[in-house]
C-alpha cells in the first residue's frame, strides 16, 4: 500500500506529501491518535496530493501517516439494504453507538449474521455476463436478485450453484469460471464505485409510461414517467420538502431511495418515525420495507454530501438491475453543489458563475443521466426515476444550479412564493411548470390506452384554460371588475376552479393526500365538462358566487373517499347546481 | 501543564489574521498573539495562519505567539446557571471563575436515528405564533425583522412566556442598551437562576462573536443532554455573526459567493442551528434566533441561507391599520406545526388557521384594488372589515391567550364576516363549531 504524510490542513481540505503513485478519487486513510479518518483524493500535483476529508479535521497533526487504499469510494451491494438508514458513506447509523456520531466511526452497511432464503435461478453450465441473475432471495417482501458481479468483464460459465436454502450474505452462492479458466466465487455481496454508473443492461429507451405519484398537479397536469427525471426548485418555505415527502409516500414505485443531502435532521427524523407506520398504498406493506434512507444532514461532514447522492444513485441502479421500478429523491442537490463550491474555493480554482466550479453543469448532467428506463439482458425492464429538489439562492431561478438542472431534467415543478403565501398548496406554478413527456409520442400513445383516448390533448386544453384564466385575471385587475365583459370573470373563475379542485391538494388529509389515477381521471373529466360549459351571468358578482359554491362542493368531494356515500352526496349537489345553472342559462338566452 | 510552544516571527499581518512559521500546530487550536486570544485557521507545511479575535491592532512582526494545543472549550457544570460570560466563556459579571468539565465547543453531531421527532407544543400565548405558526420543543426558528422593529423585546417576551428549564442567551453585537434590557427583564422576572448569557456587545471586537453561538450551544447541550432539561436558546443577532464570518473569509483571500458572504455560509449557520434537538430522554434544545434584514430583503444571502436551514421563520410587520406590530401571517411559517396542530391542539386548528389566512389574503387583494382606485364589491368590503379585526384580535404580538380561545375567536370572526361556503372548511367542523346565532353581519 502507498503511504504519505500530512503537510497541511485548511478546514476539511488536507494536503499530503505522497510516496509513490496516487490515483485521482482514490480513498486514503489519515491516522490520528486512535482513529483512521477517510478522505478522497481530489487533486494531484507531482507528489503533492489534496484530499477532501469526510470528517472534521481538528485532531489531525502535521506529519500524520496517510494510507492510500488504491480503491475509489465504493458501496456494498447485497440483501439488507432496504429499511436501512445510512450516512453519506453508507455507514449504518443504527449500528453506531452513542447519541453523538464520534469522529471516524464506521459501521458495516449490511448484516453479516442474517440468513436469507436463496432460490437459484440458473443451472451449472450456463454462460452468463455481468448483471445476470444467479438466484433470488427474499428481502422484506422484495425478490432481491443475486447477480453476476458488475465488475466482471466478458463471458462466464457457471461451475456450480448453491441449492435452495438459507444462507449468510458472505456464503458462496455460485462459482463461475472465466474464458481463461479462472475460478470466481460469488457471494451475495459485491462492491461498486459510486461515481461510475452500473450499466449492465441491454438498452436504455425513452420513458413512455406514467409513474403515479398520487398528486394531481403532477400526474394529471405534469406527469413524470417511469425512468424519467424531474426537479423541484423553490424558495424556502414553499413546501419543497412536504411535496417530496408526499411523492415518496404515495408513488407507485417498488423501491424508494431517499437522499437527505445537507438538509434538516428533523426532516429525516420525520421519515424515520412515519415510514414504519405508513402503509404502501400499492402493496399493503409498511413503507419503510421498500425504502432506504441516506442522510447527510446539514450538520454532518460537508464532503460527504457529494458522496451521499452518488451512494443513493448507485443503490438505485443496483435495484434497477433486478428489474424493479426505483424512485430516488434527493433533497437538495443545491447542497451538494455548495459542497463542491466550498472545496473548489479552498483549492483556489478559478471560479465559474456565483463562485461555483466551472464543471458544475457537466457534473449535474452526468448525474441526472444515470436515471432511465432500461431493458435488462434477460428482457426484463427496470427503471430509475430521479426527482431532485433545488434550493435556489434568493429564490431566483437564474442561478447556476437551477439553470444547469433545467438543461437535463425533463419535468420541472416550479414552486411559487406567491402561491405559498396564499397557502395554495402544493405551490406548484401551473403555468411555469412542465413535463416534456407530454410531448413524447410513445407517452401519448401509452396514456391513450392506459387512461383514455385523447388524454394528453385534454390535459393541454386544461393548461390553456388555466393560462386564459390568468390572463383574464390580469385584465380584471388592470381594468377593474365592471370594466371588463362578464365573460372575463367566467374565464377567470373556471381557472380558479381548476386551481382549487385539481391543483390544490391537502398533503395532511388522509383522503386528499393521495388521489388514484382512476379518481384523477374521473374528477378531471368532470372539471373539463364544467370548463366546457357555456354560462350566462348578468353581472360579475354572480360569477364568483356561483363558482365559489361549485368549488366548495368539489373540495368536499376531494375530502371524501372515492365513491363513498359522502362522495356521492356531494356529487349529487354538484349535478344539481350545474343543472340549475344550465336551466337558468337556457331561459335567459 | 503541557510544554508551551512560543514563536516570535510573524511574516504576514492582516486586520484579522497573522501568518507565521511554526512547527506542529493543529488546525482549530487556540493560541495567544501578544496575549490576545486567536485560533489556527490554516496550516500549510510550517506556515500557520491564526485569526486574532480582537483584531490585530498592535501586533508586530516580533509579537509573541503561544499555541495552547487545544481547541476552544467551555467549563460546563450547574454553576453556569445565572452567569454572564463573554465569547471565551469568561465571566463578565464579576463573579468567580467557572469550574467544571472542560468541553470542546462545536461538538459532534447527534446521530439522526437517535433523535426523537419534536412533537411537544411550545406555547407562547401570542396567537400570531401559537395559532398560525405553532412552535414545538426541539425546533429552530428565527425572527426576520428590520433593524427598527422591536425584535429583542418580542424575543424576550417569548422567552419569558415559554416553558423552559433553562434559557441560554447568545448575544452577538448586542447594543449595550439591549444587553441591559435582557439583563433587567431576566432580573425582574426573577429567573436569573435559570439563565446563562454569552454576551458580545457592539463595544467588543466583532470576531469574538464567532465563538458565541458555539459557546451557547455547548452550554445548551450540557443542560439538555447531561441534565435532560428543556433548554431554550436565544441567538441575536445572527446577521452580525455572519458579517464576522465574512470578515475572516475576506482576510483569508477566499472568493466570496453571493453578497460577499463566504461559500461555506450555509454549512456554518447549519452547524449552529442543527444543535436544536429533541432527545428521547426528554431533554431538548429549542433555538429562537434573530436575523435582521435590510429593508425586508429576504433574498440576501444571510436570511436566504437561514431560511433553508431553520424550521420556518417569523416575520414582524408594522400594521398601519391597527397601529401595532403583528406576526405577518403570509411570510411566517413554522414547519413543525404539523406535528402538533390538530393533534396536540383542537382538531379544527389546521382548517381554521388556513381559512383565516386565506381570507386575509383576499382582504389584501381587496386592499390593493382599493389603492388602485377600483370600486370594491360587497365581498371585498367584508374582507377588509374582517382583516382589521383579525389583525387586532389575533395577529398582534401583544395578544396573550390560550390556543382554544384563539380558535374560538377565529370561528367568531368567520361567522361574523362570511358565509359557510366562503370559508372552505370541512363539513364536519362546520357542523360542530358554526353556531348560527353568532352570525351577525353575514348576508
Amino acid at each position: 500500500m502507498n503511504t504519505g504524510k500530512v503537510t497541511g490542513v485548511i478546514s476539511n481540505l488536507i494536503f499530503i506529501e505522497a510516496h509513490g503513485a496516487v490515483t485521482q478519487n482514490e480513498i486514503c486513510l489519515i491516522h490520528t491518535e486512535n482513529k483512521r479518518l477517510m478522505a478522497e483524493v481530489i487533486r494531484i500535483t507531482g507528489t503533492q496530493v489534496s484530499a477532501q476529508l469526510f470528517e472534521t479535521s481538528m485532531t489531525i497533526k502535521m506529519g500524520s501517516l496517510v494510507d492510500f487504499t488504491g480503491r475509489m469510494l465504493e458501496v456494498e451491494l447485497g440483501p439488507g439494504i432496504l429499511s436501512k438508514k445510512y450516512d453519506g458513506l453508507q455507514n449504518d447509523l443504527t449500528k453506531m453507538s452513542g447519541l453523538f456520531i464520534d469522529m471516524g466511526q464506521t459501521t458495516p452497511p449490511l448484516d453479516s449474521d442474517v440468513y436469507y432464503s436463496f432460490t437459484p435461478l440458473i443451472k451449472a453450465g450456463e454462460t452468463l455476463h455481468a448483471g445476470d441473475w444467479l438466484g433470488s432471495v427474499k428481502e422484506n417482501w422484495i425478490d432481491h436478485k443475486i447477480m453476476v458481479p458488475f465488475v466482471l468483464k466478458g463471458t462466464y460459465t457457471v461451475e456450480s450453484i448453491t441449492k435452495k436454502g438459507d444462507y449468510l450474505i458472505n456464503d458462496v452462492m455460485a462459482v463461475l469460471s472465466s474464458e481463461k479458466g479462472e475460478k470466481i466465487e460469488v457471494t451475495m455481496v459485491q462492491k461498486w464505485p459510486v461515481k461510475r454508473a452500473i450499466s449492465t443492461f441491454r438498452q436504455k429507451i425513452r420513458p413512455n409510461k406514467i409513474l403515479q405519484t398520487g398528486l394531481r398537479v403532477i400526474d394529471t397536469l405534469n406527469p413524470i414517467a417511469e425512468g424519467g427525471t424531474g426537479y423541484i426548485p423553490g424558495p424556502f418555505g414553499t413546501g419543497k420538502t412536504v411535496l417530496q415527502q408526499a411523492i415518496a409516500k404515495n408513488s407507485k414505485a417498488d423501491i424508494l431511495i431517499m437522499v437527505a443531502c445537507g438538509e434538516r435532521a428533523n426532516e429525516v427524523v420525520e421519515i424515520f418515525t412515519e415510514f414504519p407506520k405508513l402503509t404502501d398504498p400499492d402493496t399493503g406493506r409498511t413503507l419503510d420495507e421498500k425504502t432506504t434512507i441516506i442522510c447527510n444532514t446539514s450538520n454532518m461532514p460537508v464532503a460527504a454530501r457529494e458522496a451521499s447522492v452518488y451512494v443513493g444513485m448507485t443503490l438505485a441502479e443496483y435495484y434497477r438491475a433486478m428489474g424493479l421500478k426505483v424512485l430516488i429523491l434527493a433533497d437538495s442537490t443545491s447542497r451538494w453543489a455548495q459542497a463542491l463550491r466550498e472545496m473548489s474555493n479552498r483549492m483556489e480554482e478559478l471560479p465559474g458563475p456565483d463562485a461555483f466550479p466551472v464543471e458544475l453543469p457537466a457534473t449535474i448532467a452526468n448525474f441526472y443521466s444515470r436515471a432511465g428506463l432500461t431493458e435488462l439482458n434477460n428482457g426484463a425492464w427496470g427503471s430509475v426515476t430521479f426527482i431532485g429538489t433545488v434550493s435556489p439562492a434568493g429564490g431566483n431561478f437564474k442561478e447556476p444550479v437551477t439553470e444547469s438542472t433545467s438543461k437535463v431534467a425533463r419535468c420541472f415543478y416550479a414552486l411559487s412564493q406567491k402561491r405559498a403565501d396564499a397557502k395554495r398548496y402544493p405551490a406548484i406554478d401551473p403555468i411555469a411548470s412542465y413535463s416534456k413527456y407530454l410531448d413524447y409520442p410513445e407517452f401519448v400513445e401509452n396514456t391513450d390506452t392506459s387512461i383514455q383516448k385523447g388524454w394528453v390533448a385534454k390535459v393541454k386544453k386544461c393548461k390553456d384554460l388555466i393560462r386564459n384564466g390568468l390572463e383574464a385575471r390580469d385584465q380584471i385587475s388592470i381594468l377593474g371588475d365592471d370594466a371588463v365583459p362578464v365573460e372575463y370573470h367566467v374565464v377567470f373563475w373556471k381557472s380558479e376552479m381548476i386551481d382549487f379542485a385539481l391543483i390544490q391538494q391537502d398533503s395532511f388529509d388522509d383522503v386528499d393526500m393521495n388521489t388514484s389515477l382512476e379518481r384523477q381521471q374521473y374528477m378531471f373529466n368532470k372539471l373539463m365538462e364544467i370548463g366546457d360549459m357555456e354560462f350566462h351571468f348578468s353581472e360579475f358578482e354572480e360569477v364568483g358566487t356561483f363558482f365559489k359554491q361549485i368549488i366548495n362542493i368539489l373540495k368536499q368531494m376531494n375530502y371524501s373517499p372515492f365513491d363513498s356515500s359522502q362522495f356521492k352526496k356531494h356529487h349529487k349537489e354538484l349535478e344539481k347546481a350545474l343543472q340549475n345553472m344550465r336551466e337558468k342559462t337556457l331561459t335567459e338566452l | 501543564m503541557r510544554f508551551k510552544r512560543i514563536y516570535t516571527k510573524i511574516s504576514n499581518i492582516t486586520k484579522a489574521t497573522c501568518t507565521l512559521k511554526a512547527e506542529g500546530a493543529r488546525y482549530g487550536e487556540l493560541a495567544r498573539v501578544n496575549g490576545m486570544p486567536a485560533q489556527v485557521i490554516s496550516v500549510l507545511g510550517d506556515n500557520v495562519t491564526v485569526q486574532v479575535f480582537s483584531g490585530t491592532e498592535g501586533v508586530s512582526s516580533h509579537s509573541e505567539v503561544i499555541f495552547s494545543g487545544s481547541p476552544p472549550s467551555l467549563k460546563v457544570s450547574d454553576l453556569l446557571a445565572g452567569r454572564f460570560l463573554n465569547g471565551y466563556g469568561e465571566p463578565i459579571d464579576g463573579g468567580p471563575e467557572l469550574r467544571g468539565e472542560d468541553r470542546v465547543i462545536k461538538g459532534n453531531a447527534v446521530n439522526p436515528v437517535k433523535r426523537s421527532q419534536p412533537s411537544t407544543l411550545l406555547a407562547t400565548g401570542i396567537a400570531g405564533i401559537d395559532l398560525n405558526n405553532t412552535l414545538v420543543t426541539g425546533q429552530k426558528i428565527p425572527f426576520f425583522a428590520n433593524p427598527d422593529q422591536p425584535y429583542n423585546q418580542v424575543l424576550a417576551e417569548v422567552a419569558m412566556r415559554a416553558e423552559a428549564d433553562k434559557i441560554i442567551l447568545g448575544g452577538m453585537g448586542l447594543s449595550n442598551d439591549d444587553y441591559l434590557f435582557f439583563k433587567n427583564t431576566f432580573t425582574k422576572a426573577g429567573v436569573l437562576n435559570k439563565i446563562v448569557c454569552f454576551i458580545n456587545t457592539s463595544e467588543n471586537p466583532p470576531l469574538e462573536r464567532l465563538l458565541i453561538p458555539d459557546m451557547t450551544c455547548t452550554a445548551a447541550e450540557y443542560f439538555a443532554n447531561d441534565q435532560k432539561q428543556k433548554v431554550l436558546v436565544l441567538l441575536t443577532d445572527m446577521t452580525l455573526y455572519a458579517d464576522a464570518l465574512a470578515i475572516v473569509a475576506n482576510k483569508m483571500d477566499q472568493i466570496p459567493s453571493k453578497d460577499s458572504m463566504p461559500g461555506s455560509l450555509y454549512s456554518d449557520l447549519a452547524s449552529i442551528y442543527e444543535k436544536s434537538v429533541q432527545f428521547a430522554h426528554g431533554g431538548s434544545i429549542t433555538i429562537i434566533a434573530v436575523t435582521t434584514l435590510n429593508e425586508g430583503d429576504i433574498t440576501h444571502a444571510i436570511p436566504d441561507n437561514t431560511g433553508y436551514i431553520t424550521e420556518g421563520q417569523l416575520f414582524l410587520k408594522q400594521d398601519a391599520d391597527i397601529g401595532k406590530v403583528i406576526i405577518d401571517p403570509f411570510r411566517s411559517l413554522s414547519r413543525l406545526k404539523q406535528n402538533v396542530i390538530g393533534k396536540k391542539t383542537r382538531e379544527d386548528h389546521p382548517q381554521v388557521m388556513n381559512a383565516l389566512v386565506r381570507l386575509y389574503a383576499d382582504a389584501m387583494d381587496a386592499k390593493t384594488k382599493k389603492e388602485n382606485g377600483f370600486d370594491l364589491n360587497e365581498y371585498d368590503k367584508r374582507c377588509l372589515d374582517f382583516a382589521k379585526e383579525y389583525s387586532r384580535k389575533l395577529l398582534a404580538v401583544d395578544v396573550n391567550i390560550p390556543i382554544d380561545q384563539m380558535l374560538d375567536t377565529g370561528w367568531q370572526l368567520l361567522q361574523t364576516y362570511f358565509k359557510k361556503f366562503e370559508v372552505g372548511i370541512k363539513e364536519e367542523f362546520i357542523e360542530q363549531y358554526w353556531h348560527e346565532e353568532q352570525t351577525i353581519n353575514a348576508l
